[in-house]
């Protein structure tokens, strides 16, 4: 099943188009990292997965053929926006029941354990809480209503480094626990974030949106193994020609390049030396390169062209 | 850490059974209790003072019968009180209706609100009814405690009709009315301009645009008007217009004015003509009252009498008391329906607002 699933998605405010042509399939189980340079499309995206947007083209359904915005879809998905509006006059039980009162499930027991847990006073205003706390109250809520997806929009972008860390604690806990006792599909996540130390220790699959198009997409384990970095002498100035090239950094000594391999037995060229990628190095390339893709990901994306990689 | 994960809910539901709507009284309660008390208090500390101010009539009227009456005191007390409290469906509108759906917008917590299970059709139909008939109700016990208070000297014996402009439309269903679509312009207003200060002034401007073409242009026509020629006064009939004729063909009143110069009689206000001063030193009276002693140019000529004589006819178009009821009800009517329709383009403008 994928939690998220686009074809041809567009969205256009006025005459610009935040996000063209956007085709992906993100499945279930994962914690799904979406990033992407600024104003390359991800909150349109989010928006339009949670139903806050309509799409000016193409389609989007989620939950495994939901549409998205439905009652259904509704029901299923708990959203975390960014800078996490909460109604800063209402306190921290009122938020609670609020969130109780607008939903079918609510984990009343869960929400309160948890704040109590976070030391988050429940008689306080949601606004009189620090930006962390605020942002740990709209998860709790979020998480509370037991979504079979949870989407959080730059969750951590007005966090500091304490409570990103904390936050994101709170969100693998939760999705650790998923299915325990039960039978059946957890909670999917799917985030955006500008954070990538961040989202290496958590996130196990990468959609990367580049100009309101995805450029990669993919099981992190999957991209990771299929690139690596080369290094050689700068003197060599001609780049082996089989190598399929992401990015190419030339410092004075040593070349550094960042290529996408066939598999493990690729050859290394005489002279050079290979070494595994980082997650954030891997990112960095592909948003140095806006024009190269990737994309081994699965359902969808497998008939879509496979992408030349350019240089 | 793993007592405290989220327990897993089973993988789908066979048949979704929507949010059920009480919830969203809580919501709404919960929200707007503030802004209802403030309503509450400030049509309650003005509906003691016309609770006083009716015990007051009352009990002058009794006292002093018909003098009372005559001598326009209560009137006088009536008018100002009147036109101060024209502002207030303005100020429902805009403290009450404006902020609903602009606050929202404004702070971002829409993308809470209507991402949460019940649906945002749903939540914007529900919340804008609960406040609605909140307002309509805590206004329709105004408009009627304002029509008791100054019963006593409204009415047929009084002289002052029940359909003038100041006080029809803070009386009976019809302020109700005013009310409610003023909180309709609000959350319309809102909801387009996402911001809650330009949407109370848009708010404030656009009801009284409303206002005032109403009383101008639609009011005096709700039933076709009543046409007399008679100079008796009529009693507690709302006076829409006068004019002239001679023979039946309209005249302007510069060529009465000509007929009555050569008898010495002077227009002494628009369309009331007396005798010209110098004699007895009295000008004549109003509308159809007649100057009895005239100058001694004209001392035998009564200026009206003079007039039908001669072919003119003075016609007076005007609404009677009696449809202050029915009147009463196309206002509100027209409104009610003015309301729903505009609630629905807010809800509908919510179901397509995109983020």
């Amino acid at each position: 099943m994928n939690v998220i699933e686009t074809s041809g998605l567009g969205k256009r405010y006025h005459q610009t188009w935040a996000l063209r042509e956007c085709s992906l399939a993100i499945p279930a189980g994962h914690v799904a990292a979406l990033v992407g340079p600024n104003g390359a499309g991800k909150t349109t995206l989010l928006n339009l997965t949670v139903g806050l947007a309509t799409p000016s083209a193409g389609a989007v359904t989620v939950l495994g053929g939901i549409p998205a915005g439905s009652p259904g879809a509704l029901d299923g998905i708990a959203f975390v926006a960014q800078d996490t509006p909460v109604y800063k006059n209402l306190s921290v039980t009122d938020m609670l029941h609020l969130t109780r009162n607008l939903n079918r499930h609510f984990d009343q027991g869960y929400a309160r354990a948890r704040l109590d847990e976070l030391g988050i006073p429940l008689k306080r205003k949601a606004g009189k809480l620090s930006g962390g706390q605020q942002a740990q109250l709209a998860l709790t809520l979020a998480l509370a209503r037991r979504p079979r997806l949870l989407v959080l929009d730059e969750p951590l972008a007005n966090l500091d480094p304490l409570a990103r860390h904390d936050f994101m604690a709170t969100v693998m806990a939760a999705v650790a626990g998923k299915g325990e006792g039960e039978v059946g599909a957890g909670m999917s996540v799917v985030l955006s974030s500008h954070v990538l130390a961040e989202l290496e220790r958590v996130a196990d699959y990468l959609i990367l949106v580049s100009g309101g198009r995805v450029q990669v997409a993919g099981e992190v384990d999957d991209l990771l193994a299929r690139h690596r970095v080369l290094t050689g002498p700068a003197t060599d100035v001609h780049t082996p020609e089989e190598l399929a090239v992401v990015h190419e950094r030339r410092g004075e000594a040593q070349a550094h390049l960042l290529v996408r391999t066939g598999g493990p037995a690729d050859a290394v060229p005489p002279g050079w030396e290979a070494h595994p990628v980082s997650l954030e190095e891997l990112v960095l390339a592909y948003l140095r390169q806006p024009g190269a893709g990737a994309l081994p990901g699965p359902a969808r994306t497998r008939n879509a062209e496979s992408t030349e990689v350019t240089r | 850490m793993t007592a405290m994960a989220t327990p897993a809910r089973p993988a789908r539901d066979v048949r979704l059974r929507p949010v059920p709507w009480r919830g969203m009284a809580w919501v709404s309660w919960r929200q707007h209790r503030a802004t209802l008390a403030g309503l509450v208090a400030v049509l309650g500390v003005t509906g003691l003072y016309l609770y006083v101010t009716g015990l007051h009539l009352r009990h002058d009227v009794a006292a002093y019968g018909e003098m009372f009456t005559a001598n326009g005191s209560g009137k006088m007390e009536m008018t100002p009180t009147a036109a101060l409290l024209q502002v207030l469906p303005a100020l429902i509108g805009a403290f009450v209706g404006a902020p609903v759906l602009a606050r929202e917008l404004e702070t971002g917590t829409f993308r809470y609100t209507w991402t949460q299970g019940f649906g945002r059709e749903r939540w914007a139909a529900a919340k804008l009814a609960q406040i609605a008939v909140a307002v309509t109700v805590v206004a329709g016990a105004f408009g009627f405690l304002f029509s008791w208070c100054y019963e006593p000297i409204i009415g047929v014996r009084q002289g002052l009709s029940p359909l003038m402009a100041i006080t029809f439309d803070l009386r009976g269903v019809a302020f109700a009315g005013w009310a409610l679509v003023a909180f309709a312009i609000g959350v319309l207003a809102g909801v387009l301009i996402r911001r809650v200060v330009p949407a109370m002034f848009t708010t404030l401007a656009a009801w009284s645009g409303l206002a005032v073409v109403t009383g101008a242009y639609l009011r005096p026509h709700y039933e076709t008007p009543l046409v007399t020629s008679g100079f008796r006064p009529l009693s507690a009939a709302w006076v829409i217009g006068q004019r002239w004729t001679l023979h039946g063909k309209p005249v302007s009143l510069s060529t009465v004015d000509q007929v009555l110069h050569k008898l010495g009689a002077i227009e002494v206000a628009p369309g009331v003509f007396g005798a010209a001063p110098g004699g007895s030193g009295q000008t004549g009276g109003g509308f159809g009252q007649t100057a009895s002693q005239a100058s001694p140019a004209s001392r035998n000529v009564n200026p009206v009498p003079y007039l039908i004589h001669h072919g003119f006819a003075q016609l007076t178009t005007y609404q009677p008391a009696s449809r202050f009821w029915p009147f009463q009800w196309i206002e509100a009517g027209w409104l009610l329906a003015l309301s729903l329709l505009l609630i629905a383009a807010t809800i509908w403008l919510v179901r397509r607002h995109a983020a």
